[in-house]
Formats: structure tokens, sequence, C-alpha cells
């Protein structure tokens, strides 16, 4: 039953990347000319001699002289292939560029979610049973600041104090002489050590959204009747949170999986060039600013691929957890 | 021996750091095994009284003075003062749920739903009695067996989403009792249930209590119940006892007049014809409203019925998948080949219990919602219209002929705009008059439902439910419909204010010759207010009746069980249990043969036993001997 549903939602996926794919290949070729047409009038602007030929070659060897569909075409097959195409800037193919940043990308965006986790849980129940106390409202005060100081903001004045206070560098995510190695346990120490500060700032507005929806969630939970009824019962008040309205809380944790994912990986960017971490966001600022076609759109096409399988790990769980959703329809008894 | 005594009780709420007593001083007992009714409207304190017994007042609300005595008949010889207990502390957690358990109105909300109620009653016994888990099952299966499920095995894992209302109030009666408690608590119990679901309900309660010897604290609103189920009654207003005593005194010696006015205010069967309902409080007289102009050409003798509906048909088509599976499409038949006619200015009564198609059939005379067949025909006395061939403009002309009033007066009113601009709307819609005589319409309004015209200027939320049920039924009124359909107008009303909002309708009609559809899950209202009354059960309408016809000699058995499933404010009357069917009144298997609809024989007809009394049967069933 449930693996039929997993195949069912599998099979949603495909018409929802689809239209994804042709929206990034729409949106990447809408600017006025392409790769080759900016770089050479960056160069003519800085006086240099662009050679033509070599320009058009390139421009014919990478289907440029085509029309859109039939790159288009050869961009997603390449795709489903594994190939993600060629960098122009880089002249490298996208995969060499990008294969170690990804890793680097997914290691940052799991922590900071687990640390969303973590610091948001204990502090929205805390504020959701002492609602209007001081301290809901003094971690009210610190949530909002969270959420109203911009990442980039709170690396640099992290970056200062790190610096002032201890003395430490904390730019980048490993040690510069792991930059360019296999991965080894050695690189994942040093990967460690440096991970806490952007997990931090990354984290802390989505932190501080998280307490305040859970906040929310549970306010609404803590009314209804059904958390009476487990308490008359007798249940002991933080054991009867715990089973009931926590429980139904979570609901809205787990659906926020979905949107958690991409919106980590996308905030993440500003800061990683504050902080010159060497994950991806910087790759794909940089390769959108030049028009840097596959490069840019295969790994766009990574980040809606990792929203919808978050979506689909939540709706998974979901229904694993809430009878609601698993049983739903079948007639009353 | 008491159980539980309350004596001075005062209870608190700040609200807004205004300090407010809710219960000023109320002294009442529970003696052991017996049960104890406390009657009330909504607001004089009641359920706050309940809370408090159970240590679960809201953080806002304090008990101020006073004690609650419990004297637990185990130890008889230990005495806790609950009012002294702290709020969280061991000893109140080691009597709620282990020597008193409580239910409650909802039980829909009452169950989490994300959790078995096997699991969930579970939990309760481990906490008071704590047993390996093999054992715990054993006695959880015996007691679900005993509220009545039939299969308690697969009744534990059931979730709460999966059972009827009934069973749901079931389970938390289990729930409540699996520790054997020395009080049970049940905070109107059955007001959510239909009445035959509320007869079984209360026996059950009686059943149980005789066999395990708790004492119950009722906490109602209805006579009825209390008649039938106290030995005590302890009537309650603005936190004050008016009076109490033994059911016996109550009913037949009531000394205070505020129970006096109480029993007068609730509508009953054996109201004379043209007797009135005596409202607790009388509403501020109004002058009586200007009678409609009559219709151009009053035909004599022969009149079209204002309303002809025949053989209306709507089906729901649900596709009902379960999750992980295929989904599977269902057909509901939610009104089926009902056929009825309203004739000018009378008032037909639709009874029919939740969820037998009476709101679907509202709907549809409404236009909300489309027939897949059928016929309406209106005919105010010039022309004859077809009402389902009706489009676009036509439709919009229309639609002042046909006007209605809704259950919840909170809800149906929107909050952003004052009464002015409700009671225009309408006017404004239809484009009647100019600025000042919409105006003046809507003053003229006011008068006619008894509010006063200072009011206009107010938001909805500043006025109390009957007050706001007033504007409902002055934006009813506002285009002079030919006929308004009132759906469950006064089930969200208190028992007084419900009087006062049926006598407006009464003497709205005599005055301005209304014609009404008063749909009401409700006998006592209806047989109150119609003149002719049509029941309806599982989308069809078994029985229609002139209304005295239907509750002297109803023939249907789905009628029947209504009526004696209804409980009446009476000691002498007490409620035969028994009879209710145990799958509901609604139940087809349980009606005799000549009821039943057959699948392969032939089709159900209405069968005309004179003076305009039609009932659901076979063709050619001798009725009268069936029933």
């Amino acid at each position: 039953m449930l693996l039929k549903y997993i195949f069912k939602r599998i099979l949603v996926m495909i018409p929802t990347l689809f239209v994804t794919s042709v929206l990034i290949f729409t949106v990447i070729n809408l600017p006025e000319g392409d790769y080759f047409e900016t770089m050479v009038a960056e160069m003519q602007a800085q006086g240099e001699k662009a050679d033509m030929s070599r320009v058009e070659f390139l421009k014919k060897e990478y289907g440029f002289d085509k029309p859109p569909a039939e790159r288009y075409f050869w961009w997603v097959t390449g795709l489903l292939r594994g190939d993600m195409g060629y960098s122009f800037e880089y002249q490298l193919p996208v995969r060499d560029i990008v294969g170690d940043r990804l890793l680097l990308t997914m290691i940052v965006s799991f922590f900071t979610i687990i640390f969303t986790w973590i610091v948001a849980f204990p502090i929205g129940i805390y504020s959701a049973t002492h609602q209007y106390s001081w301290g809901d409202y003094g971690l009210t005060f610190v949530g909002m600041l969270g959420l109203a100081i911009p990442h980039f903001l709170l690396a640099l004045i992290f970056l200062y104090f790190a610096n002032i206070w201890f003395g430490t560098s904390i730019g980048g995510l490993v040690d510069p002489q792991y930059l360019n190695q296999p991965m080894s346990w050695a690189k994942f120490k040093s990967v460690l050590e440096h991970l806490w500060i952007p997990v931090i700032i990354i984290g802390a507005g989505g932190t501080a959204g998280m307490i305040r929806k859970l906040r929310a969630n549970l306010l609404d939970e803590l009314q209804k009747q059904y958390y009476v009824t487990a308490r008359a019962k007798g249940l002991p008040p933080g054991k009867a949170l715990r089973k009931y309205p926590l429980r139904m809380a979570l609901n809205f944790f787990i659906s926020d999986i979905g949107d958690i994912l991409p919106s980590i990986v996308s905030g993440a960017e500003i800061v990683a060039i504050v902080l010159s971490l060497q994950t991806t966001g910087p790759l794909l600022i940089r390769a959108l600013q030049s028009q840097d076609m596959y490069l840019a759109g295969s790994f766009l096409m990574f980040l809606s691929f990792l929203t919808v399988i978050g979506v689909l790990i939540s709706d998974i769980a979901l229904a694993i957890l809430d009878p609601r959703i698993r049983l739903q329809g079948t007639a009353t008894k | 021996m008491n159980i539980l005594e309350i004596n001075d009780l005062k209870i608190g709420f700040t609200v807004h750091g205004f300090a407010r007593d809710v219960v000023k001083g109320v002294d009442f007992r529970i003696p052991a095994g017996k049960t104890v009714a406390l009657v009330g409207e909504s607001g004089s304190g009641k359920s706050v009284i309940s809370q408090a017994i159970m240590g679960l007042l809201p953080r806002a609300g304090a008990i101020t003075g006073g004690s609650i005595l419990f004297r637990d008949p185990e130890t008889p010889d230990a005495v806790t003062d609950i009012a002294t207990l702290p709020a969280e502390g061991k000893e109140i957690r080691d009597l709620r749920g282990g020597r008193i358990g409580m239910i409650f109105q909802e039980p829909m909300s009452s169950l989490s739903p994300v959790h078995t109620i096997g699991n969930q009653i579970e939990e309760a016994l481990q906490l008071h009695r704590p047993m390996p888990k093999p054992e715990a099952r054993v006695l959880i299966e015996t007691m679900l067996k005993r509220v009545g499920f039939k299969d308690p095995t697969r009744a534990y894992d059931f979730y709460s989403f999966e059972l009827s209302g009934g069973l749901r109030q079931r389970a938390m009666l289990a729930m409540a009792l699996i520790c054997q408690p020395a009080l049970l608590i049940a905070d109107e119990p059955t007001t959510a249930l239909d009445v035959t679901i509320q007869a079984q309900v209360l026996d059950l309660m009686c059943d149980l209590q005789a066999e395990m010897g708790m004492a119950i604290l009722l906490i109602t609103h209805d006579l009825g119940v209390v008649a039938n189920m106290a030995d005590e009654v302890v009537v309650i207003y603005h936190g004050e006892i008016m009076e109490s005593g033994p059911a016996e005194d109550i009913f037949r010696r009531p000394q205070h007049p505020y129970l006096k006015a109480l029993l007068k205010a609730s509508p009953h069967f054996d109201m004379q014809e043209g007797e009135r309902l005596v409202a607790l409080r009388e509403a501020r007289p109004r002058p009586p409203a200007a009678p409609k102009p009559a219709p151009a050409q009053q035909a004599a003798g022969q009149q079209a019925p204002l309303l002809a509906v025949r053989h209306l048909r709507k089906t729901y088509t649900t596709h009902s998948s379960r999750f992980f599976g295929k989904g599977t499409t269902s057909t509901v038949t939610a009104v089926d080949d009902v056929s009825f006619d309203i004739e000018r200015g009378e008032c037909l009564g639709l009874v029919g219990e939740s969820g037998c198609g009476k709101t679907t059939l509202s709907k549809l005379i409404m236009r909300a919602l489309t027939p897949d067949s059928g016929e309406i025909r209106f005919d105010d006395g010039k022309d004859c219209i077809d009402l389902l061939s009706l489009q676009g403009e036509a439709l919009r002309g229309f639609r002042p002929k046909l006007q209605m009033i809704f259950q919840d007066p909170v809800s149906s009113l929107s909050p952003r705009m004052t009464v002015m601009n409700l009671l225009r709307e309408p006017l404004v819609i239809h484009e009647r008059g100019d600025g000042a005589e919409q105006t003046a319409r809507v003053k003229a309004l006011m008068d006619d439902v008894g509010l006063d015209q200072r009011f206009l200027s107010r938001y909805p939320h500043s006025f109390s439910g009957g007050q706001r049920q007033r504007i409902g039924i002055a934006r009813a009124l506002a285009l002079d419909p030919e006929l308004i359909i009132c759906d469950e107008p006064v089930s969200a009303l208190d028992v007084s204010v419900q009087a006062q909002i049926l006598n407006l309708l009464k003497d709205l009609q005599a005055e301005r010759g209304l014609t009404f559809l008063f749909i009401s899950h409700n006998l006592a209202v209806v047989n109150y207010m119609a003149d002719r009354i049509a029941v309806m059960a599982n989308g069809r309408i078994v029985e229609l009746a002139p209304r005295h016809t239907l509750f002297t000699a109803p023939v249907h058995p789905y009628t029947k069980a209504l009526l004696k499933s209804v409980p009446f404010a009476d000691l002498d009357r007490k409620l035969d249990f028994k009879l209710a069917a145990p799958g509901g009144a609604s139940d087809t298997r349980h009606w005799p043969a000549g009821f039943k609809p057959d699948p392969d024989g032939e089709p159900l007809a209405h069968l005309d036993l004179g003076a305009g009394h039609l009932v659901l049967a076979k063709p050619g069933a001798n009725v009268r001997e069936l029933a």
C-alpha cells in the first residue's frame, strides 16, 4: 500500500520537474544575448581583441546557432544521462565544478536543519506553555531579531567578533590545504570545525520563523478539547503536552521539510559569499551573472529536484504519522 | 453519604485586568450513587463549577473562596478539599481520571484524532491502576463491549474519526469509567447528539451507574434530560443557585420564579393550539409589522401552492480514496425522490436527524445546489415560475422572493459590516429605492424585529446570540420575500432566547402573511411552529402530516422512534430508553417489512391515509395494520 503510494507520488514528480526545467531554461535565455556575446562585450570594453573565429566555433559547438527548443532538448536529455553540460566560464564539465561543492552544500543544509529544529523545538514549546510570561517575551524578542537581521550582516558581525574574541578567521568551510582534496576523515573534521558559524548564521532566520510557527500552532492545540480530556484523565502536564498537542503540532513541522530545503540552500548563498564558503551559492550567482547557461541551469534543476524530494519525504512522513491522512475517506464504522 | 460537598464556592475570572465573579457562593452536594443535575443557561457558571471540581480551571480563573470536599467511598474517613489542592499537584491528578471521571459535550474534539481509542483508554487505566499490557487490554475490551461496541477487539484500534458521534461518546464513557471512579461529571454529554442517539447514551449512563454505583454530576440546559436522569436538581443562574432539591420537588412544586419561567419557556408537546411560549425575559415590545399588500388576484377555493417540489433528487459522488490504495467512487443519495407542497401562508416543518438530507434540500430550493432531476415550481399568484430553469438575470430577479434564515447567527453575519450595511445590502443589490428610502426601510425592519434603531451603527460582535438572530431575520425580511427558509434558526440559542425568537417568527408570520419552510431536528420546536410537518430520513420524506396528526397518530416507524426519544420535562412520562433502535432510528433494518426499502421488490410509494397524511411504504401494504 505504502509502496504504491510512493510510486504514485514519484510519478507526479515527473511533470513537476518537466515544467520547472522549461521555466528555468526560458528564464535563463530571456536576457538579450548569450554567454559569448557577454564575454566578447566584456573583452572589448577592456580594450582586448576577441578571437571572433573562436567564438563562432564555440557557438556552433554548443549549438547556439540552433533554435532554443532544440537546445532545450539536448540539455534535458543530457541531464537525464547525468551529463550536466559544460561550463563556458570554467571550461570544464559542470559536474567537475559542482561536485565537491554540492556535497558541502548538502552538509551545511543538513546541519542547518538539525540546528533549526534543536533550537526551535524547546523554545517554541516554552513560549507556548508560558504565553505572555517574561520568558516568552524575551525569547520572542530574540527570535524577532533573528528574523529581522539580514544573513549577510549577521555573517559580518560574526566574522568581526570571532576575530576579536577568538583570534580566528572563520571564513571558508575547510582549511585551505584540503580544498581540492578528496573527502577524507581529516577533511571531514576540518569541515566540522568550520561548520558551526555558517550553520548558526544561516539557521538564525529559519529558527526564529520556526519558533513563531511552533508557538502559534501549539497555542491553538492547547485550546483544544482533547488536551483538556488528557488532563482530566490525570496525566501530568508535561506528558499530556508531549503526547497530544505536540504530536498534532508536528504535522506542520513535517510539512515544512519541503519548504525548508530550498530556502536554506538559496538563503545561504549571500552568506556563502561573505564567509567565502566553498558551497554552490557563489558559483550559482556568478553563473547567472555571466549567463553561463549550462552551469546555472543544471544547478537550478538540482535545487528543484531537492525541493521535490523534500516535499515527497514530508508527504510520506505525514501519511505515516497521521492516521487521518492515511485512512482518509474510509467509511465511519 | 455525600461524595462531594460544595460549600460557599466562589470562582473569579480576571479578563483584561478586570476581576469578575462568575460563581458567587454556591452550595450543593452529590450523594453517593445518585445523579445530581446542574441546570442553567449558557454563561450561568455551571461548566466553571465542573472545571473547578476537576482542578481544570482556565488560567484566568481561580477559586476565590469556599471549599469542595471530596469523600472517596473507598476511604470514607479521609476528606480532601479540592479547592486547596495545587492545580497540577499529584493529589489532584490522582483524583482526576482515577476517582473523578469526566465526559464532554463534543465527542469529536474530546478525543485525539491521531491516537487509537484503545491507546487513549489504556493511558487512563495505566495512570491510575498500572498493570501488564495484556491484562489491561482484556479489561479495556470488556469495557468497550460494555459501552456498546459490537466488536471490542477491532474497536480498540479504531481512531475517533472513524466512529459516529454516538460511538465516540461511548468511547469517551469507556475512558472516563475504566478506573471505576466514584464520581462521573458529564458536561452536556448528549447536546451534540441526535435525539435517538441521546436516548441510547443516557440509557447507557443509567445502566453503568446501576452497575458501578458511581455518582453522576450531570450538567445540562435540557430540562427533559434532567427529568429523565436526575435524583436531585440544582438550578443555577448567573453564578447563584436559584433552587435545589429532589427532582420530585423541583418538577412538581417549583418555587423560584426563575425555575417556573424556565419550565414555561421550553416548547413541549402538550401545548394547546394557540398557546404561546413565555420568554424568560420578555423582549422589548415592538409595534406590529405592516401587513404585506395582498397578492393581486386571490382566486377563492382552488389556489396553487406557493412552492411545489416534485421528485427532487440529488446525489453526491465522493471519491473516497484510501490514501495508500485504489480510490473507490461511492454515490450518496442525499435527497431521493422528494415531493411536497408549501401552501401560501403556512409553515411547513421539516424534521430529521443529522445527515438525513434536510439541509441539502433547502440548498436545492435556494438554487445553491443543482439537483440531478426533479422539478420545483414557484407560484406567487401572478405567474408560475419553473425555478430550476431560471438562469442569470431571471434568477437574480427571482431571488428576493425566496430568502433564508441561517442556523449560526455568528458566522452568518459579516463581522466587518455594521447592522445598517448588513440590512441595507439586499436593498442595494436589488436596487430598491434611493438612499433615503433604503434607510427608512432599514429602520422599519429594526422595529419589526424588536431591535432599537440606535443599534444600526454597531457591528454584530456587540450583540448577543438572540439579537444577532433578530438581525438575520430582519435581513431575510428586507426584500419582502414570499417564502422564507428557516434552517435550524434557534438550535444555537438558549431556551429563553429561543422562546423569544420563536414568538417573533410566529408574530411576523401572522402579521405579514409569511410562508415558512422551517427546518429543525427539535421536534418540540417544530411542533410549536409548523402547521404541517414532513419527516425526513435517509434522503426521503417518510411521513408528511398535519401537525396534530403527526404527533397523535404517527404511522412510520421512524417518526415513532423520533417521538419516543424526545425527553419530556415531566416526571410522569419518563422515556422508555430501550425502544430506541441500536443503530439509530434511521437504520432501515429495524423497520417493519412494510416500510423497508427492498432493492428487488416494488419501489416504496407515498400512501395517502387521508386528511393530508402521507406515509412512505410498500404500495398495497396495509399500513394501519403494520403500525
